[in-house]
Parts: structure tokens; sequence; C-alpha cells
């Protein structure tokens, strides 16, 4: 099946980008964790495959006040921002075990749709609170975006990168995951800006992770945002959980969530 | 593509999204990385890529031409284990043996960067790794022990009694 794969192997984002162009027929491949076994055991079969291993989007950049992660960044490498946005650090030890994290990409983790048994997507919920913006080419050109805004139309698009700006402080709280190999069942996590304003954002959720607008309308009260969270999200049965369970456990994870946030002051 | 096999170059024929773990077996008859799930859950085909563990299932090839690739063929031999492998003979760490090859490369990366035989550091190294014959409790008496640098009596198991049968199967 892989003979007739012509692969792409760009040795610059710029090359990376130009072999994408619209994105048709194109089938990207980064750290492999996502798309290898789907290839291996039948699910697919790519026509064309953009390998980005070499293609020097495996950057990070946290040197000022923005901290600017490449779409091909292996998740273990965001622990390295456990000074400066401890939510996201955290989140990404949480990803499966050492060698998926060092292999799996930042960029793989967002742009994945939601499994067969549960959604995933880990990281999207701390890059959701922090307002992340996503830069990404597609069919339209090149587009920076809020990555709320990227995840609704993720597929078929090339992430580069994503950018925000360093939090005053940020929390995450998440159920304990069943395996090491299990996505998120339900994560939460908070952001308390320079300025004040404070974000949340759930994973573990259909689709794609989400902001908690009325959560965050209440953040003053935990209890009261505990309560309001529920009205933001579409809440799903899976492998992992029922809607039931995460109904109930969900206000729990923002409470945590915005105690954490208030003892970081 | 090229790649260095436990010190051996290769001229890699299989195309670029070739996974590793099939070039491996089928391609250059390495055999001791296990296809299990081949899907990154079970750890069975794990090998040292540049010195750190990662699944060759998972591995395009292609994604790692010009790198240096151990596997269990490259720690030890049957007349001379490697000191990891000595403390899993030692500890009876092996039971069907499905897993060892993996927990191996995962184990001799931990204790390279330096890994200590803190029972709960070594849990989380390994934890990509299924065992179902669930025998973890002596994987990690094994892993323990060599980080360590315990020195093994090969005629005798940890448990005092004789051992038999070292190195082949009867």
């Amino acid at each position: 099946m892989t003979q007739a794969t012509e692969v792409l192997l760009p040795t610059s984002a710029d090359e990376a980008v130009a072999l994408f162009g619209d994105g048709s027929g194109v089938t990207i491949v980064a750290g492999g964790t996502i798309v290898l076994p789907e290839i291996t055991h039948g699910r697919i079969a790519p026509t064309r495959a953009l390998m980005l291993s070499g293609a020097g989007l495996d950057t990070l950049d946290a040197g000022g006040s923005t901290v600017t992660i490449g779409a091909a960044l292996p998740v273990a490498r965001l622990a390295e921002l456990a000074q400066d946005v401890e939510a996201l650090a955290q989140c990404a030890l949480g990803v499966a075990d050492y060698e998926i994290r060092r292999q799996g990409t930042v960029g793989g983790n967002v742009c994945a749709g939601a499994g067969r048994d549960a959604p995933r997507g880990d990281l999207q919920g701390p890059l959701l609170a922090l307002d992340a913006s996503a830069r990404s080419i597609g069919p339209d050109g090149e587009t920076t975006e809020p990555v709320a805004d990227f995840l609704g139309h993720r597929a078929g698009r090339l992430l580069l990168d994503l950018s925000f700006e360093k939090p005053a402080a940020s929390a995450f709280a998440a159920i304990e995951y069943p395996h090491t190999h299990e996505y998120t069942v339900l994560a939460v996590t908070g952001v308390r800006t320079a300025g004040g304003e404070v974000r949340l954002a759930a994973t573990g959720l259909a689709d794609h992770g989400t902001r908690l607008p009325s959560a965050e309308a209440a953040a003053g009260d935990p209890d009261a945002a505990g309560a309001a969270a529920v009205a933001d999200v579409k809440l799903g049965d899976d492998a992992l959980a029922s809607a039931w369970y995460r109904e109930r456990t969900l206000p729990v994870l923002v409470r945590r969530v915005l105690s954490k946030l208030e003892e970081a002051r | 593509m090229k790649l260095t096999v436990n010190g051996r170059p290769r001229e890699i024929e299989g195309a670029p999204l070739t996974t590793l773990l099939h070039v491996l077996r089928e391609e250059l008859g390495v055999t001791s990385p296990k296809a299990g799930c081949e899907q990154g859950g079970c750890g069975a085909c794990t090998v040292l890529v540049d010195g750190e563990p990662q699944r060759a299932c998972l591995t395009p090839v292609g994604a790692i031409d010009g790198s240096e690739v151990t596997t269990v063929e490259g720690l030890g031999a049957p007349e001379s284990l490697s000191a990891l492998q000595q403390a899993f003979t030692h500890h009876y760490a092996a039971q069907c043996g499905f897993c060892t090859s993996g927990m191996l490369m995962a184990a001799e990366a931990y204790i390279a960067r330096g890994g200590t035989d803190d029972r709960e550091a070594i849990q989380e190294a390994l934890a990509g790794h299924v065992c179902r014959c669930t025998g973890y409790v002596k994987i990690i008496d094994a892993v323990a022990a060599a980080a360590r640098g315990d020195a093994f009596d090969l005629t005798v198991t940890a448990a005092g009694t004789a051992m038999t049968n070292l190195g082949g199967v009867s």
C-alpha cells in the first residue's frame, strides 16, 4: 500500500507549505503516532503523504512575553513551559507515555479528530484557555485565527504554529486517566491573564474542546461557575465515561481550577 | 535511505512510509522488536533511535533516515548478557517474553538518562509497556536492581533457587 504512496519530504517550512498546496489529497504525517496505525491497519491509504519530520516546524520560542509553538514540536517539549504556563506543561505530561510524548506532535494532538471510542486532542483545552492564535494554510491560503475558530475547520488544513501571551497564572485539573494510553475523560484548564481576565476551557467533549463562557462570567464564585459550566458543553457517552458522569464531574473540575488560580495569586 | 542498526550500516529499500518495525523484521531480519498491537499501545516493538526509546510500529522509516537504531540484538549476546539483561534473568522478569524486548529497551534508556531504583519513576518510564502475563513486579525489581548497579550471580535466582535453562529454551 505504501509503495503506491507519493511521499513528500520537505526540508523547510516554506517547502512544506508549497508541497501542501491547497491540501487536496494530502495526508499529513508529523509524529506518525495517529496516522501510521491507520495505514498499517488498512483504514486509510494515502496517495500523497507530506512528512513533516524534516521541515523545521518543531520550534519552541518562549523567550519573550509571547510563546510560539511550531506545529511539529513533540508534545514532550511542552514540559519546558512548566514555569511560564504550568497548565499546558501539566496537560502535556498526561498525554500517553514517555515514548509517545517524544514522538507525537502538538499539531497532531490539536488537529486529531474525535477518535472511534472517545474525544481526543487533550492539548486543545489549555490552548483554548490561553486564547492561542493558530497559523495555518488551506485552500484559501494562510490564515491566523483564534484556535477556537481553527478547531471548527481544521480538517484539510496544515497547521504551522500556535502562539499566545504568557498568562499571569494557569491551572489544570483532569479526571484521572484510566490507563496511560487513554485520552482525557474530562479536563478543565483555567488561565488568568495579566489584565485579570479569567478564561476557562474543557476537553473530553464531543468532537473538540470548548471555552466555558458561562463559567467564565461567574468565575468570582466557584460554585456558581461550576454549575454554569454544564450549559457550555455538549456531553456525550463513550467508552471512557457517560455524559451523566461527565455532567457531575465538570463542576468539580471547574471549582478545582478556580481554586488553584486563586492560590496562585 | 540509510540506518545504522546495532552498529552495522544498512541500506534500506522500503518506502519512506514503511514502519521501522516492518523494515527491521521483514527487510533486515531483526526480530527482537515484536509486532503486538501495531498501534503504539503495547510497547513490544520499542527500539532505541539515536539512544531514545521509540515505537518502531509508529515510526515511518523515512523520518529517521541516517539514524542509529538499537534493538535487543545490540545489547548483549546469550554468552555475554548486558547488565540489564542479567537483571531480568536473575529476577525472573520475563514470563512469556513477548513484552521483554520493549521493556528492555525502555529500561535501558531510562537507566542511561540517569534513572534510579525509584519504583514510581520506573513505573512512569515503563508506563507505555503492557505485560499481559502481569509480571510487572519482577520487571520493576529487575530495572531497579540494574539501576543500582547490582552484581548478579546467574547460577541462582533472586529467590535463591538454582537457575537452570539460562539463555535457551528446552
